[in-house]
């Protein structure tokens, strides 16, 4: 069983790595997204560390809580977050995006090391999660599903017919966090089509809605998912206002290393940054 | 010819005729019971699907997902994954047309347990017109790896494909229709995943077919032993994966051969018959079915005729085809 803390330093600690560890994974396969692996860095290390019970020695637990990378280009965070909670050694990040690496360029389904469902295509992620977490009310269970939403991915059709599904359904086991970045592929998304308001829209959906005004402060998140935990009859929103490519300066709010690598001399530049020697 | 020229399990004369989508519903009623793990889920279709019979005796394990098949489709993944057996239906051109690339990642890439049974294939569909009817189905699914692609020709095979693929795990398609069909088979009939059923053994052309064409191809086979010409007529219910070895000792034996579908002749029975035969036992070939345009509104059945999908058809097709050796 994973042991969690509330510690903010000790989260932040971990957040810190995981940035390194994807910056490095994502040099040295030469490609893959940076900002927005770097924009969900937080708050996946609050759900691994502080909110979500699970085991990586017994990834199958039935009784599992469940996390899906709808977002499946944050790929890069979401596997040292895992090498991070011990589903697999740190080593194995070298193999990002190699052929018929467990690392893909986006996560595929592989529970034995933490990947719970396939996804890469946007719009799907959330969909999986009701399911999962309606089987969840069905059976009785008591595990708890977190999505991870993009917030291009609210410009998806069907992840607003999933959206319908959840509140429909009454889904007070699901909680969705949006990663509101507010860049897509082809730059800041008020200038190729905005999606604001997104915590309004939510809640017209019939959500129960908080939104951080800063999506990287840890002891907010942590604030946020007690609330969503003690919230009944409706499935959750977080909606984190965050930075793409937060933590390193040269990547902050540019829209350019949406699917960039860093080169060399960036990764080093970066290196510095979080405090670590090239 | 004699009466030995069917196998035992073919009825010599057509039988009842059955709605199998009705066939489907009442299958997974029964299913039901033993399978507390089934869970259905339809796209405001239930009526039409029949998926409402299962809805009535298992509410709690029913779900309406509204008019949203990408959603469905990705719910029911979401269900497998919890270790549900999900069923997921709707009409055929929106299960595999609408939800394609939701089928694709999220059902077929990820190998989940999903049965994705679509009914009103075909344009046996008839006064809905060509919106509704699915002429392509076939072809995107059985493009997809992982993807067993599944085309009852009667009400006992549909009952049978339906609980075989309860019991195999990994994703399937099951294609149904709206109109009723003719019952070719008696109870003596085995269906097996993967296996043809060759239903009357002919020399001198060899017919396959799936669906509604499979009762067409039998009439074809009468028409055709009128005029003293031996015909063998196959049930390829499952095109996906293929049954190459009853193709080629067909293929073998006739030297020429018919493919009948109520589909695209692009990409579906008469393109995986194709590509089989190209590979394998290379065979003059004619692909009965919809020649690369949509289909229309009208009577179901009388659209079969409208179109040249009927039993004089093929024979027709295959008279021209042994003069023309």
């Amino acid at each position: 069983m994973m042991e969690l803390t509330t510690d903010i330093e000790a989260l932040k600690d971990r957040a810190r790595n995981i940035r390194i560890d994807l910056l490095k994974a994502l040099n040295n396969c030469k490609s893959g997204h940076t900002g927005g692996s770097l924009s969900s860095v937080d708050i996946l290390t609050v759900i691994y560390f502080s909110v979500m019970r699970y085991d990586p020695a017994n990834p199958s637990w039935q009784d599992r809580d469940r996390f899906i990378m709808s977002k499946g280009h944050g790929a890069p965070a979401l596997y040292a977050t895992l090498a991070l909670a011990g589903y697999f050694p740190r080593e194995e990040l070298n193999n990002l995006r190699k052929p018929a690496s467990i690392l893909q360029g986006h996560p595929e389904y592989d529970v034995s090391i933490g990947i719970e469902a396939t996804t890469g295509s946007l719009g799907h992620g959330l969909s999986a999660s009701n399911g999962i977490a309606l089987a969840g009310k069905l059976d009785k269970k008591d595990y708890r599903v977190y999505a991870l939403l993009s917030d291009g991915e609210l410009q998806e059709g069907a992840t607003w017919e999933a959206i319908t599904t959840s509140s429909y359904r009454k889904l007070d086991n699901l909680c969705a966090i949006v990663d509101r970045n507010r860049f897509q592929n082809d730059g800041a998304m008020d200038k190729i089509k905005d999606i604001s308001p997104v915590a309004d829209k939510f809640v017209a959906f019939g959500w129960e809605v908080e939104e951080l005004e800063d999506g990287h402060d840890i002891q907010s998140l942590i604030n946020a998912f007690d609330r969503a935990k003690s919230t009944k009859g409706k499935p959750f929103a977080i909606i984190a206002n965050t930075i793409k490519g937060k933590g390193v300066s040269i990547f902050e709010n540019k829209g350019h290393y949406h699917g960039v690598a860093p080169s060399d001399e960036e990764l080093k530049i970066a290196l510095k940054e979080l405090g670590e020697a090239a | 010819m004699s009466k030995s020229a069917y196998s035992d399990y073919v009825l010599e004369e057509p039988g009842e005729s059955i709605y199998i989508r009705e066939v489907y519903g009442k299958t997974l009623v029964d299913l039901g019971k033993s399978y507390s793990d089934i869970v259905v889920l339809d796209a405001d279709l239930t009526v039409s699907t029949k998926t409402n019979l299962f809805g009535k005796e298992y509410p709690e394990r029913f779900f309406t997902m509204g008019v949203s098949e990408q959603d469905m489709m990705a719910t029911a993944a979401g269900f497998a994954l919890a270790g549900k057996r999900p069923f997921a239906s709707t009409f055929a051109i929106f299960a595999t047309g609408r939800a394609w690339e939701h089928v694709r990642q999220s059902i077929a890439f990820p190998k989940l347990n999903v049965k994705i049974v679509a009914t009103h294939a075909g344009v046996t569909v008839g006064e809905d017109g060509a919106t509704h009817q699915a002429l392509e189905d076939i072809c995107l699914m059985r493009v997809l790896p992982n993807m067993r692609v599944i085309v009852p020709a009667d009400a006992i095979e549909t009952e049978q494909v339906i609980r075989t693929i309860t019991d195999n795990d990994g994703p399937v398609y099951v294609r149904l229709a709206r109109a009723k069909f003719p019952t070719i088979y008696n109870s003596k009939y085995k269906f097996e995943l993967g296996k043809a059923s060759i239903l009357r053994h002919g020399s001198d052309v060899g017919i396959f077919a799936a669906g509604i064409m499979v009762s067409e191809a039998l009439q074809a086979a009468k028409l055709l032993e009128e005029q003293g010409i031996d015909a063998s007529v196959v049930n390829l219910s499952t095109i996906k994966p293929i049954d190459v070895e009853t193709i080629v000792s067909v293929a073998e034996k006739t030297k020429a051969v018919i493919t009948a579908e109520d589909h695209n002749i692009i990409g579906g029975l008469g393109g995986a018959v194709s590509e089989v035969l190209s590979e394998h036992c290379p065979t003059r070939l004619k692909r009965i079915g919809m020649k690369d345009r949509f289909g229309t509104s009208g009577n179901g059945m009388k659209l079969l005729e409208y179109f040249g999908l009927k039993a004089n058809n093929i024979a027709e097709a295959a008279i021209e085809m042994l003069n023309s050796k």
